[in-house]
Parts: C-alpha cells; sequence; structure tokens
C-alpha cells in the first residue's frame, strides 16, 4: 500500500485543489478509493491522484527563507498603474 | 421476474454488504462497500416504495416471502468464519453486478414508470460496482498463491448459484462478461453442474433466516419508532 494525494477539480473552468490523501495498492485502485472518498458528494468532475513519494515539497524550515523575501516587494504588486476607463476585465 | 425479486436482491445484498463496515481490509475499502451497499439499499428502497410500505415489505415479511435470489443470502463466508471472506465477497459482488448491469439496462430501456426510472439511475451505478469486483478479481486472482486459491474457491463454491441469475437476461450474456474476467484473472471458469433455485418462489437457503432475524429485531422490538 502506498501513498497518494488527491486532487478533485470541482467543476469545468477551474483548476484541481488538493482535497486529501489515501492509501491503496496501485494507481488505478487510488483513483477509484479518491472518487469514494473524496467525490460522494457531487464534490467533482475530475480526479487526479499522485503518488506521493512523487511530490517535491518546500520545508517549513525553509519559510523564511522563501517566503519573507516577498513581504516588502510592493513593487510587485500591479497597483502602480492608472486603470484607463473603460479598460475592461481589470 | 418481478419488482419485488429485484428489490429483494438490491436489499438482501446491501444487508451483506454492510456487515462488511469497519471490517474491510483497509479504510478505503471499507468506505467503498458502504458506498455499494447504500447504492444497493437506494434501490431496494425505491422499488418497496413503489410496491408498498418500505417498512412493512422490508421488516414484516418472514423468509418465505422474499423473492431474492439465493447468491446474495449466502454468507460471505461458506465456512462460517465470523469474519468472512473477502475472496467470497469479491465473487459475490462480480456475479451479482454483472447480472444488475444488465438486468438494469435492459430495464431502462423497455420499462416504463418507476421501475425503468430507478433502473435508469441504478445502472450507472452497477457499472461502478462491477468495475470494483472486476478490480479485486484481477488483483487477487492473479496474485499471490494464496490470494489466487482463496478467490478460486470462492468462484467455485458460488458458481452454482449463478445460474439462478436469469430470467429477463440470458446466461450466455452473462458468461459474456464474466468468463473473460475470471480467465484474465487466471481462474478456472467452473464446469457447470448443480444448479440451486427456489429464492424466485421463497424457498430459501437457511441462511436467509439469520440474516432477517438480525436485520429485522430492531423494528420488531420497537414498531413506529423513528430517529
Amino acid at each position: 500500500m502506498s501513498l497518494y494525494e488527491v486532487f478533485v477539480r470541482p467543476r469545468r473552468g477551474l483548476s484541481h485543489t488538493h482535497v486529501g490523501s489515501l492509501h491503496a495498492e496501485d494507481a488505478a485502485s487510488a483513483l477509484r478509493y479518491a472518487r469514494d472518498l473524496y467525490t460522494r458528494r457531487e464534490e467533482g468532475v475530475s480526479i487526479w491522484v499522485v503518488p506521493a513519494a512523487a511530490l517535491t515539497a518546500s520545508s517549513p524550515d525553509e519559510r523564511d527563507a522563501f517566503f519573507d523575501p516577498a513581504a516588502d516587494k510592493v513593487y510587485r504588486h500591479p497597483t502602480f498603474y492608472e486603470v484607463p476607463d473603460g479598460a475592461p476585465g481589470i | 421476474m418481478t419488482a419485488l425479486a429485484i428489490a429483494d436482491d438490491a436489499l438482501i445484498a446491501a444487508q451483506r454488504l454492510l456487515a462488511w463496515v469497519s471490517r474491510a481490509p483497509t479504510m478505503e475499502e471499507d468506505v467503498a462497500l458502504a458506498n455499494i451497499a447504500l447504492d444497493q439499499l437506494g434501490v431496494a428502497r425505491a422499488l418497496l416504495s413503489s410496491l408498498g410500505d418500505e417498512d412493512e415489505l422490508a421488516f414484516h415479511r418472514e423468509a418465505h416471502e422474499f423473492r431474492n435470489c439465493l447468491l446474495v443470502e449466502l454468507p460471505d463466508d461458506p465456512g462460517g468464519s465470523v469474519w468472512g471472506d473477502f475472496g467470497v465477497l469479491t465473487a459475490k459482488l462480480l456475479f451479482l453486478a454483472a447480472y444488475q448491469k444488465m438486468l438494469y439496462d435492459r430495464l431502462a430501456d423497455s420499462e416504463p414508470g418507476a421501475l425503468g426510472a430507478v433502473a435508469a439511475k441504478a445502472r450507472k451505478e452497477s457499472a461502478y460496482h462491477l468495475d470494483h469486483a472486476t478490480q479485486w478479481t484481477l488483483r487477487l486472482g492473479d496474485g499471490t498463491a494464496e490470494s489466487h486459491g482463496r478467490m478460486q474457491d470462492a468462484v467455485d463454491a458460488l458458481w452454482p448459484y449463478t445460474h439462478e441469475l436469469t430470467g429477463l437476461i440470458e446466461r450466455a450474456d452473462w458468461l459474456a462478461i464474466v468468463e473473460p474476467v475470471l480467465a484474465k484473472a487466471t481462474l478456472a471458469r467452473p464446469a457447470d453442474g448443480w444448479q440451486p433455485t427456489g429464492g424466485r418462489v421463497g424457498r430459501h437457503t437457511e441462511h436467509l433466516s439469520y440474516l432477517l432475524a438480525e436485520m429485522q429485531s430492531t423494528h420488531r422490538a420497537h414498531p413506529g419508532a423513528t430517529w
């Protein structure tokens, strides 16, 4: 039995979102178990299962180095532009 | 083949499956079996309600008044182990789901009214039950020597009871689904021999009485009770 991470797309047009994990014999059974465990109340229209071992994750120890430097760089936010009147979709 | 027989197949199958809740090999399989059991219960409730009072029909009939096939009432372990045998469960589900899938397909296309409507919904559920049972049959049959042996024992023990799974569907059509699965799972297709029947006219094995005693006891002890 290996660990799989489960991603479900709630409906067309949205991205797959991580919903949890499960144990399964292989990828095919993981997909079926995911259907039973995570979509039994109409939560989704598509499922991905990924072996947990295949994921490379950032470590909590690296959090400061990874994420803090972004905190004071306001110029990365698109807030320094004048949005022209009548520009749609912004 | 009456709606009552179809409803009773589903009801008794649900009761047997629900006995596996908390006893399946893994938590994931536990939920999967509970889902299948609830699908069966849903069909049973819809059909029994269309025939009369569902509680009356489920809880106040005696064994000889039930019209389910013998296959669904058999314990999951013919040897009598308290915990059941997963191979027997898998073989029963494979045989039943193949039959129910074809039956519901037929009814959905031909029956107007409640029966056709229930079948139209249940055919998708049965397709999934068949898939689930097929996956496990392949995994166990083509697995270790231990799992292959127990799966073959289960198929051999249950095979005679599959002769009763006819009526609206032809056995040849049922075999066309089941035989390739057995072959792929490296399981031997048993020879046809003894062909027990009787469930459809109310002649059941002794196992049904014990099952009903458990299923009906609470309702009979507390008539009219609600949550």
